[in-house]
């Protein structure tokens, strides 16, 4: 009946299954290698007994411009979280600018320059670059692509294969804000509110935790998809379950409210600045602590923990006391009727 | 969140359930009619909550679930047609055709967008006057008012451009076809707070009176949905069948009057076709002779001709009447699953089907 995986939909690109699909059946099957496999944030390579982490990732955000930020914010911010959640320290990225005929070159500049100012908070060179310019009509105004590499000290070791029944799940803060930033002002939907996207550098923050613990299992910057296409990944991938306490999951009133309205779930709305960590349980509460001392981890919490249940699932334990099977979305996140 | 969240109460709820299993002492089946209704009991969990006594069952009130194959087959061919935009409520994109949805008709270049609200339809045909703006009109009493709306402001503003593809269906003809049906087993009904928030409740109550079936209008909250099973199995359990009204902040007997007057100044009511139910007599509504010119099968005069044939292997007919459960399909998460959805209960996040598999796969798959 669904003929629709013949032909590329926007689906493949949410994050969800049949992003998941795309690279399982086209991608992986052509490049497969030790590096790539494992299909982590970042491939890590040993380069003269330097551990290099090295990431890329394209960013097509409409509108380009937010509330809290724009696509040059999230352009750098992103793939020095990819680096970041590796364990890695980022130190150079690229930039890859795909320009539609017609943009105003005033628009560019603002772009330009979130970049130079996300690039100096995050501590990273932008080193290497390249431009191309497509006919009007044939781009979205901008689409940038960045790569990234970085160091990975010894001693860290953050691999699913290291994630054990016990372990704490933490997350740094208020989860869902960039992709209801984004979807407010997105158009045809009229709807006013203040809630700004969460974009933000997590790297000064994965260092603080390392400086506590360097006993860190597994990270994972939960962008697009959300908490749950990166906790299936984990469960998946480790052949572990996860239970999720919803009451312990902090989501914003006013995403709470905006997923209310829209009929969307906090839970696989995208975010920018967070990350998701699994440590060693007598470990947790030391880690939290330091997270609390840098601002991007000061509403840091445990959410919940790894069980040798329910294998490869992740299970909610919902506020009232029932429990419910978190998926993973099938394409995009779509609104509710009524 | 300020009066969402005293309904989300974790004490009051477990009073609530705890009120439940006092007073029951037998079987029960019950049926919550909205698909809203569905979406929350699954989602939180409440039906794991209840007394094993109590069976629940999910009705046919999911607009996107009980929208005929052959609509579905008649939007994708207007979608697919160069001078057109195509607007639709967000979960009907995804909702399978005979052989493709909107988002493949998207895919292949057709102009299909999500709106959250009709009006934002017409507002794009006043933008796009070289476009024909199409609004697919899916649902219950409760999208009517909107779309009825719409439909006046685009003749008020003398907008050619502007059109519904009508699939409306209504709530009460879809019970009566429940309880009509040999195989019914349903003794009550949660009937859907925002249906009749619109419609008021005075037209359950003969129904009611006629086939000796309680019923309590309720509302979507999880306190609301454990009250309104509550006083639901208090009446089965006294043996009263009678039509009382649980979502006070919300409904009253009239409902919605100037609603209701916008909805009949469009649209007449008229026999309407189910998925998987077939057709119901006087079960929605049709655009009156007056709106012609709004009326996306009165402006694309080719799609007539369209007659679509349901998947034999996907009982959502019997799922949708609350006969068997999902996961009693032989093609449940197997052919049939959110990615590759057979019929439309899988396809929407308040199908039936959908709802079990996203939020209860492990406990089915456990026992």
């Amino acid at each position: 009946m669904n003929k629709t995986s013949k032909k590329i939909i926007l689906g493949h690109g949410s994050g969800g299954k049949l992003s998941a699909e795309l690279i399982e059946q086209m991608f992986l099957p052509a490049f497969t290698n030790e590096f790539l496999s494992p299909l982590g944030d970042q491939a890590v390579m040993n380069i003269n007994g330097t551990r290099v982490a090295f990431t890329t990732d394209s960013y097509v955000v409409n509108p380009i411009f937010f509330p809290g930020g724009s696509i040059g914010d999230v352009a750098v911010n992103g793939t020095v979280n990819d680096l970041a959640v590796g364990g890695a320290r980022p130190l150079y990225i690229s930039a890859g600018m795909i320009l539609e005929e017609g943009m105003p070159y005033e628009e560019l500049e603002r772009v330009v320059n979130d970049m130079k100012n996300a690039c100096t908070r995050a501590g990273v060179l932008l080193v290497t670059g390249d431009t191309k310019v497509v006919e009007k009509g044939k781009g979205d105004k901008i689409f940038i692509n960045t790569s990234g590499i970085g160091i990975i000290e010894n001693g860290v070791e953050i691999s699913y294969q290291r994630v054990q029944a016990g372990d704490k799940l933490i997350v740094n803060g208020p989860i869902g804000e960039h992709g209801i930033a984004i979807m407010s002002i997105r158009e045809g939907l009229e709807f006013e509110t203040e809630i700004t996207s969460d974009t933000a550098p997590l790297n000064s923050l994965v260092q603080d935790m390392l400086q506590v613990s360097k006993n860190i299992h597994w990270m994972r910057d939960p962008t697009r998809g959300g908490l749950s296409s990166s906790l299936n990944e984990l469960a998946k991938a480790s052949n572990k379950g996860i239970v999720l306490h919803e009451s312990e999951i902090p989501v914003p009133e006013s995403v709470k409210a905006a997923c209310e309205i829209l009929g969307l779930d906090p839970l696989y709305v995208a975010n920018e600045g967070k990350l998701l960590a699994v440590v060693p349980s007598g470990e947790a509460n030391g880690i939290v602590d330091a997270m609390h001392k840098n601002p991007l981890g000061k509403d840091a919490k445990i959410i919940g923990e790894v069980v040798d249940e329910h294998h490869g699932y992740v299970l909610l334990k919902t506020s009232i006391g029932g429990k419910r099977v978190v998926d993973m979305l099938a394409g995009e996140q779509l609104p509710r009727i009524c | 969140m300020k009066y969402i969240d005293e309904y989300r109460d974790a004490d009051l709820i477990k009073k609530q359930v705890q009120k439940i299993h006092e007073i029951t002492t037998q079987k029960w089946a019950i049926m919550e009619v909205c698909g809203g209704q569905t979406h929350t009991i699954v989602k939180t969990g409440i039906d794991e909550l209840l007394p094993e006594k109590i069976t629940l069952i999910h009705g046919p009130g999911c607009p996107v679930c009980v929208t005929p194959l052959e609509m579905i087959d008649k939007a994708l061919a207007i979608a697919s047609r160069p001078d057109v935009i195509f607007t639709s409520f967000g979960d009907m994109l995804r909702v399978p055709g005979s052989e493709k949805d909107l988002f493949s008709v998207k895919a292949d270049g057709g102009n299909v967008r999500i709106v959250y609200s009709p009006l934002d339809a017409v507002k794009l045909a006043q933008k796009n006057p070289d476009k024909k703006v199409v609004f697919f009109a899916v649902g219950f009493e409760t999208t009517a008012p909107a779309n009825a709306m719409a439909v006046w402001q685009a003749k008020k503003l003398g907008l050619k451009n502007f059109s519904i593809l009508v699939s409306h269906v209504l709530v009460p003809p879809a019970m009566e076809a429940v309880l009509d049906s040999p195989f019914n087993i349903v003794q009550g009904f949660i009937a859907a707070g925002h249906v009749c928030a619109v419609m008021g409740y005075g037209e359950y109550e003969p129904m009611a009176e006629k086939y000796k079936v309680p019923m309590v209008v309720t509302g979507f909250e999880p306190l609301d949905l454990l009250q309104g099973i509550y006083m639901l199995i208090r009446q089965l359990e006294e043996g009263r069948y009678e039509v009382e009204n649980q979502y006070t902040r919300a409904v009253t007997r009239e409902g919605n009057i100037p609603a209701k007057e916008t909805i009949f100044k469009v649209f007449d009511i008229g026999d309407r076709s189910w998925r998987g139910i077939g057709v119901v007599p006087n079960s929605g509504y049709r655009l009156k002779e007056e709106f012609a010119g709004h009326d996306a099968e009165k402006v694309f005069t080719d799609i007539s001709s369209i007659n679509s044939k349901e998947s034999e292997l996907c009982i959502s007919g019997l799922i949708l009447q609350g006969v068997k459960k999902p996961h009693e399909c032989p093609a449940f998460g197997k052919e049939c699953t959110p990615m590759t959805p057979l019929g439309a209960t899988m396809v929407s996040s308040e199908g039936a089907c959908a709802a079990y598999y996203n939020y209860g796969r492990y406990r089915t798959s456990t026992g």
